[in-house]
């Protein structure tokens, strides 16, 4: 279905990538946020309270970070669209529910500007250093979809895409900005409402007694339903059957938890995003993610010119992770190079998959502020010297 | 009436009241989930009973009605119950039951769950949705420890009580829960025990009918734990304790409706007021504010 043109602000905007976020998730259909004020994510839920008694909806703030990422679940089962807004001291009291969006199959995104840690770390500037967490941060086997924008045109058009994707595959959405990305301020291009295409909530066509909220459909996900409907359902964080019943055996872990971590893992080749350039006759190719993604460009049109053979992969959808193609760059004999606001963690999983046919250097950083584009550059010729 | 008739009687008034057709509760509970986990002689079962009546009476559609429930053993009350029913997070079935009915204010959204549940890890949950006067029934079953976990203090346990983490007695002062329901905003507080089957059905349908952040608290017997290593007997034995030790003083100041371990039970109906919703306030004001502009939120 086409977008509702009331959340569309059709049109040029000069906006940061928080107020985007914003309006990408407005455009998206989203009209429920539980958010709690945190710095650098506060400018999303200062959008949305200001917008969304126009659009129609709710805003609320929430006492803590532990009732903002709960409240949007209960929002999700009464029929709305929602999210909810961190960063990161807020994404880690997320956590727990997180976990219970996985385990209940409940279709929601969790946007987290992220900002130095740990602990209370650098709040007013950039890091990537969540990414992990994002991925395994609860605890239990379960897996999630994560998203990464680099511009706050991205902001605007990823959002669309983390709230539709959520519906796909009922999983929770991590949509891991960085203070820069949040911050900086760019052209951002809203289109008309019929321009944008939604995911509807694949709600089930069963009628009341027949309907269970956990029995596999189409892509190993079950249909949806809403409170009210009559269904009588029944969710639980307890590993459940299809019925939605607690089942607490190995048989039902495997059936349920199992199928949570399938229906990612086993589609990844459908979900997985990226874009390269300059990748077919390169030596070397570096690895990166959101706002690095934008030095790093630099950093290979500087190793270009100095001769050096240098590609380019950009992760738009992290998590899951595009373990074929970076196996396929290693089969080629490709040195990699991963480029990141962190001391390392994407960089394990390019490690991993390289499976040791050719040399991955890790360009890190701490945080605080982006690299520098000669220390990109520098591991670039490092991984070109001993590739 | 003694307390053994008076349970007979309403055993008896149910079973005449479905014949031979079958549990008395099969529609209204999880039949296929039956038998419960909760002990012999557990109050919980007497609550979740109170509240099917308590909805009967009220006569709302079931469909429109959902049960949200944090963990512990009266967090399996929303696994019983047929009707949409959440078993969420430990402490947050409140924002959880926030979320629910602001994304569908046409539902009556009921929250039941324990005391460390609702008071302790969820504490401040509990404070902010009556301060914010979200429109949702709280009904906390109270029995004075941490049972499903095998019996450690909370923040209810009466001082002395024996618990597994307070071996040599409890010597932190428990929370009044209607002193705290009222101080923060809620518009009706009552407290009843298990014994008071009529009286709690009562208040359910007054809390389930007002507007509001409604409060019912039920004192409920936890006999494999509680009464067992306080030497208050089994369940029965508790119920009789209640009969004895509890005194109806409707409109009682809460601040003296305080709990001791062997003192008398102050129960009754202690606030009913009345407050704009969260809900009623957001429409308003931000109409009041934007005018046209506003669209108004019905859901």
């Amino acid at each position: 279905m086409k977008a509702d043109p009331k959340g569309v602000m059709t049109g040029a905007h000069y906006l940061d990538g928080d107020h985007a976020c914003c309006e990408g998730a407005l455009a998206a259909g989203c009209r429920f946020i539980s958010g709690y004020p945190i710095t650098p994510s506060t400018e999303v839920v200062e959008r949305f309270a200001s917008r969304i008694p126009i659009v129609g909806g709710v805003f609320i703030q929430m006492e803590d970070e532990l009732a903002s990422s709960i409240a949007l679940q209960g929002a999700v089962w009464a029929g709305k669209k929602a999210m909810t807004v961190t960063s990161g001291p807020g994404f880690s009291l997320m956590m727990e529910h997180i976990g219970l969006a996985a385990m209940t199959e409940c279709p929601c995104v969790f946007v987290n500007v992220q900002r130095g840690g740990p602990s209370t770390g650098l709040p007013t500037q950039p890091a990537q250093a969540d990414m992990m967490q994002a991925r395994w941060g609860s605890h239990g086997d379960y897996e999630i979809i994560a998203l990464s924008p680099s511009s706050p045109q991205e902001c605007f058009d990823f959002m669309i895409d983390a709230f539709n994707i959520s519906e796909k595959y009922r999983v929770p959405v991590m949509f891991m900005m960085d203070e820069c990305v949040g911050h900086m301020i760019e052209r951002v291009s809203i289109p008309e409402a019929d321009q944008i295409e939604i995911t509807e909530r694949n709600y089930t066509k069963l009628p009341p007694g027949e309907y269970l909220p956990f029995k596999p459909a189409e892509n190993m996900v079950p249909e949806m339903c809403k409170v009210g409907d009559g269904h009588r359902i029944h969710v639980t964080g307890l590993t459940h059957d299809y019925r939605g019943y607690p089942a607490m055996n190995p048989e039902a872990q495997e059936e349920q938890v199992g199928r949570i971590v399938r229906k990612i893992r086993d589609q990844a080749d459908d979900i997985v995003r990226y874009e390269e350039f300059d990748v077919e006759d390169a030596d070397v190719v570096v690895i990166s993610y959101g706002i690095t993604h934008r030095v790093a460009v630099q950093a290979v049109r500087a190793a270009r010119d100095k001769g050096i053979k240098v590609g380019m992969m950009r992760l738009i959808i992290v998590w899951p992770f595009p373990e074929k193609r970076i196996a396929e760059l290693a089969e080629q004999g490709k040195a990699l190079v991963m480029a990141e606001l962190n001391y390392g963690q994407v960089f394990f999983e390019v490690d991993r998959c390289a499976k040791g046919k050719v040399p991955v250097i890790l360009a890190g950083h701490g945080g605080g502020t982006v690299h520098e584009t000669d220390y990109i550059v520098s591991k670039i010729e490092e991984a070109y010297q001993c590739r | 009436m003694s307390v053994t008739d008076e349970l007979k009687a309403a055993v008896q008034a149910q079973t005449n009241k479905s014949g031979d057709a079958g549990h008395p509760m099969e529609d209204f509970l999880r039949m296929d989930r039956i038998p419960h986990i909760w002990c012999p002689t557990c109050g919980i079962g007497v609550v979740v009973n109170c509240f099917a009546r308590a909805l009967e009476k009220i006569g709302i559609p079931l469909d429109d009605v959902a049960v949200v429930s944090g963990i512990g053993c009266t967090g399996r009350v929303a696994g019983y119950v047929k009707i949409d029913s959440f078993h969420t997070t430990h402490g947050r079935a409140i924002p959880f039951a926030t979320g629910l009915k602001l994304g569908n204010p046409k539902l009556k959204v009921v929250v039941i769950s324990g005391d460390g549940d609702l008071v302790s890890i969820g504490g401040n949950h509990f404070v902010h949705a009556a301060r914010r006067n979200v429109d949702i029934t709280v009904i906390c079953v109270n029995n004075f420890n941490y049972a499903m976990t095998g019996g450690q203090m909370a923040a209810t346990s009466p001082t002395d009580s024996i618990l597994t983490t307070s071996p040599y007695g409890n010597f932190e002062t428990p929370f009044n829960l209607p002193f705290l329901a009222e101080s923060v905003g809620a518009t009706y507080v009552a407290r009843w025990t298990a014994l008071h089957i009529h009286r709690q059905t009562e208040a359910m349908i007054d809390a389930l009918t007002k507007p509001g952040f409604t409060f019912v608290e039920i004192l409920a017997p936890c006999p494999t734990i509680f009464e067992r290593r306080n030497k208050f007997g089994d369940g029965l034995d508790r119920l009789n304790y209640y009969y004895e030790h509890s005194e109806i003083k409707h409109g009682e100041p809460t601040a003296n409706v305080d709990v001791g371990l062997r003192t008398k039970i102050i129960v009754g109906k202690f606030v009913d007021k009345d407050r704009p919703t969260w809900l009623d306030s957001m429409n308003s004001h931000l109409k009041r504010k934007l005018g046209d502009r506003f669209t108004p939120y019905e859901g």
